[in-house]
């Protein structure tokens, strides 16, 4: 049985990219807003998955060929790394740095801190770890069929 | 970081370079880029020869976790630089000798170089370690590295086994050693071994003196293989020549001797200590010699061998340790005698061993076989080879003009000490010491001949062998011809060694006034007991060889029923069955149970600690009023959890599932906590969408159906953890212990630059936490990749059957 899901197809196709850019707005939010790197690799989960549910998992793995094991792999090390940095600095393990500074153009302080690495591994263990469960569960279904 | 720290990291770094070197400079053996490094390193250490042997110490340390007095401190003394020197020294022989052993195109040349230098920084650290804990990770460090290696052929059933064994063995061993590590820690309060012995004298009178001293025992001769533990040895052959004359012969194996010969200070001049320590070591000596003998495989022999030695190096340790507890200067003079007879046959079994080792290889590596009932009449064939195996061999027999013979006399001396002491009666033992080491020196003799004869004389048989047997290539003969020359070079010129490393190797052991003394070696010394002793080895030895036909027989005699090997498997048969049976009790396979496992565990273990600590007082909880919108957002919870409960259909459940969840997340909104709203919000949309697609995997939705058997037990245990939840809840609320923490988060932004407090904790505060979680995360997600690849790979398999 064939459904027909032009609409729904149609509709993630602009979906996808607002619930995107919205994880990423919701990641650099994190600083001082609700948000932050597990949300936002959640928020960018529930994008694929959107895809997934619109389209079969053999279209989608064409569009987006990544493996999601080594997103996990790759998210964990860096978070692991940003850690270790606080080695070269003799400071503990995980010890995290921020640096106030003026921006002049849109007039407002701007504030940077090492988290923001941490928080991308976050980010990617957890959209790394989502994808790999259910595309493996969704491949297993489409090879029972 | 100091040049000592580099001494023993550097292996570990170079390690993560092999894989690289292999792969992409395939053309040359990777060999070639490892030997440069324990090149470096012994002329590292050797550097630091001459202000070691005039009595100086170096001490360095990196504090690793401070707070528990856990620091990588290194430290060197006359005891650590001389076992660095066998590590670096042997190391780099080893090195080139496997260059030409191991074939560039057929092996896994990367495997074995990473596994081989993780041993030898794993080994210099447990030589160098100050601190337990540093030396405890390093110790177990060589024991991975050790089963790394003997399943280096990993094909082979035996390699396995093999490797198994080892591991068990010294695993076990080393878990002793850590319960005597946390013992002495708990009495001394500190984790540097040079602090523990400083306060022995008063820890001697401790109630935990004994049983520490047995903990690091047992672990101490589960490494050295002495006897019970040392059926691990012999099936440790399986390795690659290479390692055996590496790891079991020249310097794991003499790891629980540095344990034993580091602790002396400590433990030593104490009566069980000495017992304990020489008995075993007899026992060792004589077991190992008098199965050595029957052997047929050469390297098994040498095993027996190693064995054997290793139980000559350990009593004499226990002997020496008699100079802590006398007082009188002729006295003390005589049983550090001993000690010094320990360190130098540990240097020359070193040097003899290593080179029959690598002989033996020769042999394998060029007839194909290592049985003696097949070999023969080599000597015209491997003339170098057979001049190499006889220098050798005549040096494990004690015979001169050889450094065995040396340290083979020093025993002697040193056991027919025993004699006239009072102490511990020890005397009472009398002759008996002197026996048991006169005889296996016989023994000793009679395998070394055994060794030469049965594999260079008699008679040539060609056809037995697998491969036309010609002289080594001679890159392979460089190796053990340089050990041969420190055989030979050491009978000469024993004063030399005996200055530089034997005498602060001995002062080391024997700290204090015992080790204030200078040695002089000698090869003759008149006409006395031990010189007899040695000609009635000799003459004894060869007539029994001799007639070795006639008697070999009595082998047979033992039955084969009870030996320690059957018992090892018996045992670990019964263990794997026992296991199994206890495991398939519990495990069900249904999830369901699983679940009760763990929510009744909870209930016994939370709710027993609630109300044995009396925690339940509900007196001070202040609540704010309630609002008619929070009423209803709990009534439609309470709906949604009931309509997951009862509902028939499961699609219709895990709506309800997911409803409850947004019900949550909209308490999450009321009661001002934005983060975690959104959190839920996206968690619970996902979840759903995994459930659906777990859905077809489930079996057919059978509620009506399931027994009161099981839903009984379902009832009590959820209204247990519902009851058990509330009341922790309330629990927490109603009793304010300690102030409030959440104040120190309010500063987040001056702390961490981040105005969302719950982000700066979990990014900055509690960073570690995070960091745990997410590779819990990349576990399951693996976990579950792994499993269901596994699945499809079986269904694929039963397609194809």
């Amino acid at each position: 049985m064939k459904i027909n899901d032009v609409i729904l197809q149609t509709v993630t196709k602009i979906v996808t990219f607002i619930i995107l850019t919205f994880a990423i707005y919701l990641f650099f939010a994190g600083h001082h807003n609700p948000g932050g790197g597990f949300i936002g690799g959640l928020v960018i989960s529930s994008a694929l998955i959107l895809m997934l549910l619109a389209f079969d998992i053999e279209t989608v793995t064409q569009t987006l060929p990544i493996n999601y094991k080594v997103i996990t792999g790759l998210g964990v090390l860096v978070s692991l790394f940003t850690g270790m940095a606080s080695f070269v600095f003799h400071v503990p393990f995980l010890s995290q740095a921020h640096l106030h500074f003026y921006m002049p153009i849109v007039n407002e302080e701007i504030n940077i801190a090492t988290t923001i690495i941490f928080e991308i591994g976050v980010a990617m263990a957890v959209v790394g770890t989502t994808m790999t469960v259910i595309v493996s569960i969704s491949r297993n279904k489409g090879d029972e069929e | 970081m100091s040049w000592l720290h580099s001494v023993v990291l550097l292996p570990f770094l170079y390690a993560l370079m092999i894989p690289f070197l292999y792969r992409y400079v395939s053309r040359i053996h990777t060999g070639w880029f490892v030997l440069p490094l324990p090149l470096i390193l012994f002329v590292v250490l050797g550097s630091w020869l001459v202000d070691i042997s005039e009595g100086e110490t170096m001490l360095y340390t990196l504090s690793w976790i401070p707070s528990y007095g856990i620091n990588l401190s290194f430290y060197v003394d006359g005891l650590s630089l001389v076992f660095g020197f066998l590590i670096s020294g042997i190391g780099a022989l080893v090195v080139l000798y496997s260059i030409f052993y191991l074939s560039k195109t057929r092996e896994l040349l990367h495997n074995f170089y990473v596994y081989m230098l993780l041993f030898m920084g794993a080994m210099l650290g447990v030589v160098f370690s100050d601190n337990l804990i540093g030396f405890y990770l390093f110790w177990e460090l060589t024991s991975i590295s050790s089963f790394l290696l003997i399943a280096f052929w990993y094909q082979r059933k035996k390699s396995r086994n093999g490797a198994q064994k080892a591991m068990l063995i010294t695993v076990s061993g080393g878990f002793s050693m850590l319960a005597g590590i946390v013992l002495l820690h708990s009495m001394a309060g500190t984790y540097s071994i040079r602090g523990i012995i400083s306060q022995a004298g008063e820890l001697q009178e401790h109630s935990l003196f004994l049983p520490a001293m047995i903990f690091v025992l047992i672990g101490a001769f589960a490494k050295s293989a002495q006897f019970p533990f040392h059926i691990w040895l012999p099936d440790a052959m399986e390795a690659p020549t290479p390692i055996s004359a590496y790891l079991h012969s020249a310097t794991m194996v003499k790891a629980g001797i540095y344990a034993i010969a580091r602790f002396t200070p400590l433990f030593g001049g104490t009566g069980e200590w000495f017992w304990i320590i020489t008995s075993v070591g007899l026992v060792t000596l004589f077991w190992g010699a008098v199965n050595a003998m029957k052997q047929t495989d050469l390297k098994a022999l040498l095993a027996f061998s190693t064995i054997s030695q290793l139980g000559l190096i350990t009593s004499l340790l226990g002997i020496g340790s008699l100079a802590l507890a006398v007082t009188e200067e002729a006295e003390t003079a005589l049983y550090t005698t001993a000690v010094l007879a320990a360190v130098f046959h540990l240097v020359n079994h070193s040097t003899f061993k290593g080179c029959l080792f690598m002989v033996i290889g020769i042999i394998d590596h060029e007839t194909g076989t290592r049985d003696t009932r097949k070999l023969g009449g080599l000597m015209s064939l491997m003339p170098i080879s057979f001049t190499l195996t006889l220098i050798g061999s005549l040096s494990m027999a004690g015979v001169p003009p050889f450094n065995g013979f040396l340290s083979k006399e020093l025993f002697f001396t040193s056991s027919l000490s025993l004699e006239e002491t009072g102490i511990f009666s020890a005397g009472a033992a009398g002759l008996l010491i002197p026996a048991v080491a006169w005889v296996a020196s016989i023994f000793t003799f009679v395998y070394s001949m055994i060794l030469i004869f049965h594999t260079f004389r008699g008679k040539y048989r060609p056809r037995r062998l697998e491969k036309k047997p010609k002289e080594a290539p001679p890159g392979m003969l460089i190796s053990p011809a340089v050990l041969a020359a420190f055989v030979i070079g050491i009978f000469f010129a024993p004063n030399v060694l005996a200055h530089y490393v034997l005498e602060p190797m001995v002062a080391s052991i024997l700290p204090g006034d015992a080790g204030d003394f200078s040695i002089h070696i000698e090869a003759w010394h008149g006409f006395n007991k031990e010189l007899f002793m040695t000609l009635g080895v000799i003459v004894l030895g060869s007539i029994l060889f001799l007639t070795w036909k006639r008697w070999k027989g009595i082998f047979t005699l033992f039955p084969q029923v009870y030996t320690l090997n059957n018992a090892y498997s018996s045992g670990i048969l019964k263990a794997e069955q026992a296991a199994y049976s206890f495991t398939n009790i519990y495990m069900s396979g249904l999830t369901r149970d699983y679940i009760q496992y763990i929510l009744g565990i909870l209930i016994i273990l939370a709710g027993g600690m609630l109300l044995f600590s009396e925690g339940i007082s509900f007196r001070r909880i202040d609540v704010s009023t309630i609002e008619v919108y929070e009423v209803l957002l709990a009534v439609g919870l309470v709906a949604g959890a009931l309509t997951v409960m009862l509902a028939s259909k499961r699609l219709t459940a895990i709506i309800a599932i997911g409803a409850v969840g947004y019900l949550v997340a909209l308490f999450f909104v009321i009661f001002r906590a934005p983060d975690l709203a959104l959190t839920q919000l996206v968690v619970e949309t996902v979840s759903v969408a995994l459930y659906l697609l777990c859905l077809r995997f489930l079996p057919e939705f059978r509620f009506r159906e399931t027994a009161r058997r099981v839903q009984i037990p379902n009832l009590i245990i959820s209204l247990g953890v519902g009851v058990l939840i509330t009341s922790f809840t309330l629990a927490a609320q109603g009793n304010k212990l300690f102030p409030s923490i959440s104040v120190y988060f309010e500063d987040s932004y001056e702390l961490a630059g981040s105005r969302n407090m719950v982000n700066a904790i979990l990014a900055d505060f509690r960073g570690f936490d995070t960091l745990l979680e997410i590779m819990v995360l990349c576990i399951a997600g693996l976990g579950v990749y792994s499993l269901i690849s596994l699945r499809m790979k079986e269904k694929r398999d039963d397609h194809e059957n």
